[in-house]
């Protein structure tokens, strides 16, 4: 499978204070496709994941080095204006973290702030995005209550909703179904599957099984190292690393 | 020897207890205490005088509270109308923006204002506001006033409720989950954005409980208000004008001029009043700090 490249990761370094979570990653991720990041707790999944959107600067005492370019701009550039990378990327968490505010204005926040006033506008945005993350029927009636009043798995299709609304290139989840019941990982997996023809997708799991059901390109991380990365074909069937193979078969954890 | 010792058990909890219970109903022994001797005026005065008549003359038996209401109303209100933007201020930088080593060594010493016993903060008032005031801002704004005024009372107060509102509201800003902000921050919105419209959303009950219990310390404190306050039983009518707060009367007059015939009793339901009052807050305010915390768990 020919890949083109949409995020390219360069002999990329993070410590923690002294401790290094991130250990010279160079890897390129695909444009439209479902990459997924996986590896055992703590080997730097999510540190990878958040270098992506510079969240990562946000932690006391981080230090990054390398280089990241989505669209052939080097994000770790102290130059970069940090809101509109993350404007490219849409964010979900482990646990979905409603906004403070109703159903609507969570969707309409990102366009919100990033200037769109018009009422007409608003409203088609935030049906469109509603509708793309299959959550409009269940709350077309209440859009004007607290999003906190939703199920979890409404309030994660509801993020996601929020993430597309301003229009990113990118994806990214954090363990996204984490937190939710089998049938509300379904859905958002299935959401995944439909919107990976728009977008590239990045995510974190731990589930193997989500893995090979999503992903068409794996990252292996243990310990901060890229062990090996591949399409998932390679990765899953045909592994090249001793390592690989037995975090596969569930030897190491 | 075994029941000795569990006897003896027994009376160290059972004591303990008592000691408790009895702190606790303290403030209800004074309430009680207050009322059944401001009840002499209560019988002779209706309530609607003893609030609204601007009247004050003890000697001819006229008990209008009016004047030190509203002595009490202009220099809290100016108290807080100077506290709430630099307290708020101050916690959102010290929980959004500060490094770590900033917040850990300024907290402390916000804190430590609060140990300052209210007469320094009554002499530096009478120092240093009060010539301030009496040689720059009154006549800036083209008026007279000796310095001791609503204004003084007002900045000194402000200054004194400070590390109770800068207090609450950090450590309500920190109650707000960091992943609500990454949420805000991932979609493209800049840090103080993400402070207006979510940050402080979400700390908003927690914010009004800071201010109420900043609003319940000022109403009451005395010291500092009256040295610099002036003390004129007149309803002020700009902030360069001298007020006379509750408190201050009580203080000033309480075992003075007992002989005159009510005056204890007048003074007692004040003092009432303001304990009605200040408990009143507090309690609202604790109200909202529990759910604030419940809700976050």
């Amino acid at each position: 499978m020919e890949f083109k490249t949409h995020i390219r990761v360069r002999n990329v370094n993070v410590f923690y204070g002294k401790e290094q979570a991130l250990k010279n990653v160079s890897v390129d991720i695909p444009d439209r496709r479902i990459t997924a990041i996986i590896g055992p707790s703590g080997c730097g999944k999510t540190t990878l994941l958040k270098s992506f959107n510079r969240l990562i600067d946000t932690t006391d005492g981080v230090r990054v080095s390398g280089e990241i370019s989505v669209d052939g701009e080097n994000i770790l550039d102290p130059k970069v204006e940090v809101t509109h990378i993350r404007k490219k990327m849409g964010l979900l968490s482990q646990k979905p973290y409603p906004l403070p505010m109703s159903i609507y204005d969570n969707v309409a926040y990102g366009p919100r702030i990033h200037g769109i006033k018009d009422k007409k506008r608003l409203d088609e945005i935030v049906e469109r995005y509603l509708r793309q993350s299959s959550l409009w029927e269940e709350v077309r009636d209440r859009l004007r209550t607290p999003a906190s009043r939703l199920s979890v798995g409404q309030q994660q299709r509801l993020c996601l909703a929020r993430g597309l609304a301003v229009e990113p290139e990118i994806i990214l989840g954090d363990e996204p179904t984490s937190a939710l019941d089998p049938s509300s990982s379904q859905r958002i997996e299935q959401r995944f599957l439909e919107l990976k023809n728009q977008y590239t997708i990045v995510i974190v799991t731990h589930i193997l099984r989500q893995a090979r059901r999503l992903a068409d390109y794996v990252i292996f991380l243990y310990l901060g190292e890229l062990i090996e990365h591949g399409t998932a074909e390679a990765i899953f069937e045909n592994p090249k690393e001793q390592m690989t193979r037995e975090y596969i078969k569930g030897i190491i954890s | 020897m075994q029941t000795k010792r569990l006897l003896k058990d027994r009376i160290a909890s059972k004591l303990m207890l008592l000691l408790t219970v009895s702190s606790g109903l303290i403030v209800f022994v004074m309430a009680f205490g207050l009322y059944q001797r401001s009840r002499p005026i209560l019988a002779i005065k209706p309530l609607s005088e003893l609030l609204f008549s601007t009247s004050w003359h003890p000697l001819r038996g006229e008990f209008g509270f009016f004047p030190f209401i509203m002595g009490t109303l202009w220099v809290t209100g100016v108290a807080v109308a100077i506290a709430i933007p630099l307290c708020l201020l101050t916690a959102i930088y010290l929980s959004e923006y500060a490094h770590r080593w900033v917040r850990e060594w300024t907290k402390p010493l916000i804190d430590l204002l609060a140990g300052i016993p209210s007469v320094v903060y009554g002499v530096w008032g009478v120092l240093i506001i009060v010539p301030l005031i009496k040689d720059y801002v009154a006549p800036f704004c083209g008026t007279f006033s000796s310095g001791y005024s609503v204004l003084a009372g007002g900045v000194v107060l402000a200054i004194m409720v400070f590390p109770i509102i800068i207090h609450v509201s950090v450590e309500v800003f920190r109650s707000v989950p960091y992943e609500v902000r990454e949420a805000s921050l991932a979609l493209g919105a800049t840090k103080w954005q993400t402070v207006k419209h979510v940050v402080m959303r979400k700390a908003l009950p927690g914010v009004i409980a800071a201010i109420v219990l900043g609003l319940s310390r000022a109403f009451g404190e005395t010291m500092a208000v009256l040295m610099v306050a002036g003390n004129v039983a007149k309803v002020p009518s700009s902030i360069l004008d001298p007020a006379y707060p509750l408190p201050a009367l009580i203080a000033n007059n309480y075992g003075e001029m007992l002989s005159v015939p009510l005056y204890d009793s007048a003074l007692l339901l004040s003092s009432l009043a303001l304990l009605l009052v200040v408990l009143f807050f507090n309690i609202i305010s604790r109200v909202i700090l529990i759910r604030v915390e419940r809700s976050i768990q």
